[in-house]
């Protein structure tokens, strides 16, 4: 073997390396900890943990200052393989440090996996009201639904992606191109006094948008807040433009209008999840302590059916007890309206059991290490006592 | 003499103790004691009047003590008392603590208009005059984001706070500026049926006797006033008083008393109070509170047995006297290193047993009351700290008998429950547990394991303190004694990657089970990584051989830093789903602690050659 490739490989299954990998993943964790009063969780942990370089804004510049948690946690990873493979041997007395390691091993991987596959959703719930989709958080998509056969619907959903790139769309199932005239992440929406010439005129010339006005917001980052988008939609047929239209998830109801024969719908909406079955809010539950405002707890009872009749049940979802269903987990994440919507968080995890697993090895791995010290010390005194 | 040493000093220590838990004595003819024991509900907790008392005046002036103008101690129970059925009087007690120099001059206050040593502490009448312009300034800081708020604007804050609470108090019994209110409850099963049948003759067009009828409008009018302010609730249900959902306050009870024309049974006794304690009766006021009491005693006798408990906790105060006795220990352990190293030794490794039975007690006790697992907020996790730290100072002490144990120990408990002190300045430290929280199995296992992992991390950092003060400016550090350290560090330390690992996980199963996350890089998630990472990096490090002895130490001592961060720095973030500190004053004192770990890491870093203990070994 090569004398460069000899060095690589004994920095990279090296003690050494680890000590300084894990310094660099104290000093990452604790960067993003203090950078969540300024981004919130979500933003830290895709500029700091899924991402292989941490980048800084200095000016206009972006700068590279840091590797990023899937750069440390994959050397972490190869050193860490390296070493069994090169240094250590599988003995009784190292099997505690074996079993540690493992477990550390899956934990990485569980949390690539998580990273990669794990989806969150919402679903709000008014008393009384069923759902048999579940929205997302953060992620909105303008959906073209032509309604004219009255037994389906032909839905077409275009995410978020293209739209904030202000791209045109064409769809063969679309007999128009969606052009993207203007797109905010974050805006909100105001009715647009009609006699009053200081309003700037609005650039929707169809459905409700003349009359309503939207109004770019910078974008937040608090955990109890959300970004809402806006956009304004120019639908362009073979003959030139149908109008423009403003959609937001604001607005409640889809716009309605007709094209060369057909109906359509128009709405820019948080991305649903439909579920083979429906939930449906029974009540909602707030108890708080005697005498105060202090919360004792959240529940909601939901009835759970799907539309086979396999399933037809009343489930109580409460703080620290979530229902698990059909792979997704359903968590009573908070309320809204007076106590009359439940605010249910969705997640799908498949991966979802492989940090139990990967904490029980290492907690396993750690006792039986602990413990060879331990008695080790005490075999050690006897003797010098004796 | 120096065999009856060891001996003397802990029957002293036990005298101590046992002085501390005589019952209270009333300090003139009036039974307090027996008064303080009466159970209220207040922030979803049924306890009795005296924890109301000095938790009131921790919030309102940062002690239980208080003094009145002519210098005479008044006991927090007379305080509650005049405060509730003596405005005027308890208005001109120096009862709230204001030291914002902007504040008073907004309320036209100098240091002359203060009490006590530091001028500082001042009376309701004197800031009675400024209440609109400091309504008018808290106005203007509620507006600000607490964050973000200055010092002056937190102040105002916190002083408004201060009078809502003191004036909720006060109308707890008695409505503002009204001198009859006692003599009409005294005539009320005599007066209130006339008035309601005059009432409902003027319903039905008959002619009404004016005068019964104006005693209801009165009385009705009044407890409005008591039912929407009043801050006690001191009234038992009728039916399952247990429940702590029934008890209301005397507002209420006022209301429902005047719906069925009869006095609430427990609203008379307040009042009859009031009017033996504003009339100076004090035959009459033991006499009125012996038959409440034993009245409730037959009706609530398990939450009465609690009340009489706390109330006596309370008085004991074990922690204050657990605190005095790690001082005394640390100081005896440290001579031990001078002179007559055994029996001085042994004397230490009693006194610090003594002092954490104690806080062993005084934890046991808050947990029955509370029927909760040790840790619930950061004033208990101080607590539980102080305890997990000195029980493995009393273990290595008994492996090794070098006194080291019981030195760590007397700092370790002096210094964690000097930090519960100040946590106790929020108000009562038994607070209900917020929804999510209302767990006694993941309180009982993430949050005591997680615990345990900051006391063992704290530990294995003031272990190695000693080696670097003692090896630095003595000559004490012998060959043995420095590997007999090192070996406990190292002990320590793969301890504390254990529990805090194990501790850390269980959250994340936690948060799995509540939230749907196992991680989800929550701050004091972050924290407790941090903590695991570091422990982990000193072992590896140990392993590696890339640290000796002395690079152990230094590492070991940053754990200092990097656990305080985690336990309080990240509580000042005012961020994520853990974020209940409250942690304003105490930053300053995580700087300064921070500061000082950094020194003494550079003084451990010192050349070899430089340290007392080893440069005459060196020559």
């Amino acid at each position: 073997m090569p004398t460069l490739l000899r060095d690589l490989r004994d920095i990279l299954v090296s003690l050494k390396l680890t000590v300084l990998l894990i310094v660099f993943s104290i000093v990452l964790i604790l960067a993003a900890t203090i950078d969540q009063v300024n981004l919130g969780i979500w933003a830290v942990q895709e500029k700091y943990f899924h991402t292989f370089v941490v980048f800084w804004k200095v000016g206009n510049v972006s700068l590279a200052v840091f590797p990023g948690g899937y750069t440390i946690g994959g050397l972490l990873l190869l050193n860490l393989l390296g070493a069994h493979f090169y240094r250590f041997k599988l003995t009784w007395r190292k099997v505690g440090i074996w079993l540690a390691h493992a477990g550390l091993i899956l934990l990485l991987v569980g949390q690539l996996l998580t990273g990669l596959w794990q989806d969150e959703f919402q679903l709000r719930l008014d008393q009384g009201q069923s759902k048999n989709y579940a929205e997302s958080y953060r992620n909105v998509e303008l959906v073209l639904t032509d309604t004219t056969d009255p037994k389906f619907d032909e839905v077409v959903a275009i995410p978020e992606k293209p739209l904030a790139r202000l791209e045109t769309v064409q769809h063969p199932k679309l007999p128009f191109r969606v052009a993207v005239k203007t797109y905010f992440p974050n805006a909100t929406l105001a009715m647009r006094g009609p006699m009053q010439p200081a309003d700037p005129s609005a650039p929707a010339t169809q459905g409700v948008g003349p009359q309503v006005l939207a109004t770019l917001q910078p974008l937040t980052y608090k955990e109890d807040e959300r970004n809402i988008p806006a956009a304004y939609i120019e639908l362009i047929g073979p003959d030139g433009s149908l109008g423009t239209w403003l959609v937001s998830p604001l607005l409640d109801e889809p716009q309605r209008f007709a094209f060369a024969g057909r109906n359509w719908k128009i709405a820019l909406r948080f991305v649903r999840s439909y579920q083979p079955y429906t939930l449906t809010l029974l009540k909602f539950s707030h108890d708080r302590y005697a005498g105060t405002d202090i919360p004792k707890n959240f529940s909601s009872r939901i009835r759970l059916t799907t539309p086979d009749g396999r399933d037809d049940r009343d489930v109580l979802i409460y703080m620290n007890n979530p229902l698990r269903y059909a792979g997704m987990t359903f968590y009573q994440a908070g309320f809204e309206n007076n106590d009359q919507t439940t605010v249910l968080q969705v997640v799908r995890n498949p991966s979802w059991l492989i940090p139990y697993i990967a904490c029980a090895l290492m907690t396993v791995g750690l006792l039986i290490q602990f413990g060879i010290h331990l008695t080790g010390f005490f075999a050690r005194r006897r003797v010098v006592a004796a | 003499m120096k065999r009856f040493l060891p001996l003397s000093i802990l029957i002293l220590a036990i005298l101590a103790i046992a002085a501390t838990l005589l019952p209270p004595r009333n300090p003139g003819e009036y039974d307090l004691a027996a008064f303080s024991r009466l159970p209220t509900l207040v922030n979803g907790r049924i306890k009795p009047l005296d924890t109301v008392a000095r938790t009131s005046l921790l919030m309102l002036q940062g002690r239980q003590r208080i003094t009145a103008p002519n210098d005479r101690a008044i006991t927090p129970t007379e305080w509650l008392l005049d405060v509730l059925y003596r405005p005027e009087v308890a208005n001109a007690y120096p009862t709230f603590e204001i030291d914002n120099p902007d504040v008073l001059a907004l309320l036209n206050l100098t240091a002359e208009d203060g009490f006590g040593v530091g001028k500082n502490r001042f009376t309701f009448d004197k800031i009675r005059k400024g209440l609109p312009e400091l309504e008018r300034q808290s106005k203007l800081a509620d507006a600000v984001e607490s964050a973000v708020r200055t010092p002056f604007q937190k102040a105002v804050i916190q002083l408004r706070e201060a009078i809502v609470l003191y004036q909720s108090l006060q109308v707890s019994l008695l409505p503002p500026n009204d001198d009859h209110y006692l003599e009409q409850l005294a005539t009320f099963n005599a007066t209130v049926p006339a008035g309601l049948a005059a009432v409902a003759a003027q319903h039905s067009g008959k002619a009404p006797d004016m005068e019964a009828a104006k005693v209801i409008l009165s009385l009705s009018d009044t407890a409005a006033t008591l039912e929407s302010l009043g801050y006690l609730r001191v009234i038992p249900p009728q039916t399952r008083p247990t429940d702590p959902m029934g008890w209301g306050n005397a507002g209420a009870a006022l209301r429902q008393s005047l719906d069925h024309g009869k006095l609430d049974p427990a609203l008379a006794f307040y009042a009859q109070l009031g009017l033996a304690w504003r009339g100076y009766q004090p035959a009459n006021f033991n006499s009125l509170v012996h038959d409440y009491r034993a009245g409730l005693d037959r009706s609530i006798p398990s939450l009465m047995s609690k009340c009489d408990t706390e109330a006596r906790f309370n008085s004991a105060e074990p922690f204050y006297t657990s605190m005095m006795i790690y001082v005394v220990a640390f100081l005896v352990a440290v001579f031990s290193w001078l002179k007559w190293p055994d029996e001085l030794g042994r004397a230490a490794f009693r006194l610090v047993l003594l002092a954490w039975i104690l806080a062993t007690v005084g934890i046991g006790i808050r947990m029955w009351l509370e029927g909760r697992p040790p840790v619930t907020n950061l004033y208990s996790s101080a607590l539980f700290v102080g305890w997990v730290a000195v029980a493995l100072c009393l273990v290595l002490e008994r492996l090794y008998r070098n006194a080291i144990g019981s030195v760590t120990a007397g700092l370790v408990g002096f210094s964690t429950l000097l930090i519960a002190h100040h946590l106790a300045l929020g108000g009562d430290t038994l607070e209900m547990m917020r929804a999510v929280l209302d767990s006694n199995f993941w309180l009982a296992t993430h949050v005591v394991t997680v615990t345990v992992g900051y006391a063992a991390t704290f530990l294995a950092g003031f272990l190695a303190l000693l080696y670097v003060i003692r090896g630095v400016f003595t000559k004490s550090l012998d060959k043995a004694t420095a590997d007999s350290l090192a070996r406990m560090v190292y002990g320590i330390v793969c301890f504390a990657t254990l529990f805090s690992f194990v501790g850390t996980v269980l959250g994340g199963i936690w948060a799995d089970q509540s939230w749907g996350r196992f991680w989800g890089w929550d701050p004091k998630e972050n924290g407790a990584l941090i903590i695991v990472l570091w422990n982990a990096l000193i072992l590896h490090a140990r392993w590696g051989g890339l640290v000796k002895q002395r690079g152990l130490m230094n590492l070991a001592i940053f754990g200092n830093i990097v656990t305080s961060w985690s336990w309080f720095g990240v509580n000042m973030l005012g961020v994520g789903l853990h974020s209940y500190g409250f942690m304003d004053a105490a930053f300053w004192w995580l700087l300064a602690f921070v500061a000082s770990q950094v020194v003494l890491i550079l003084v451990g870093s010192l050349p070899l050659a430089k340290w007392r203990s080893f440069s005459g070994a060196a020559a």
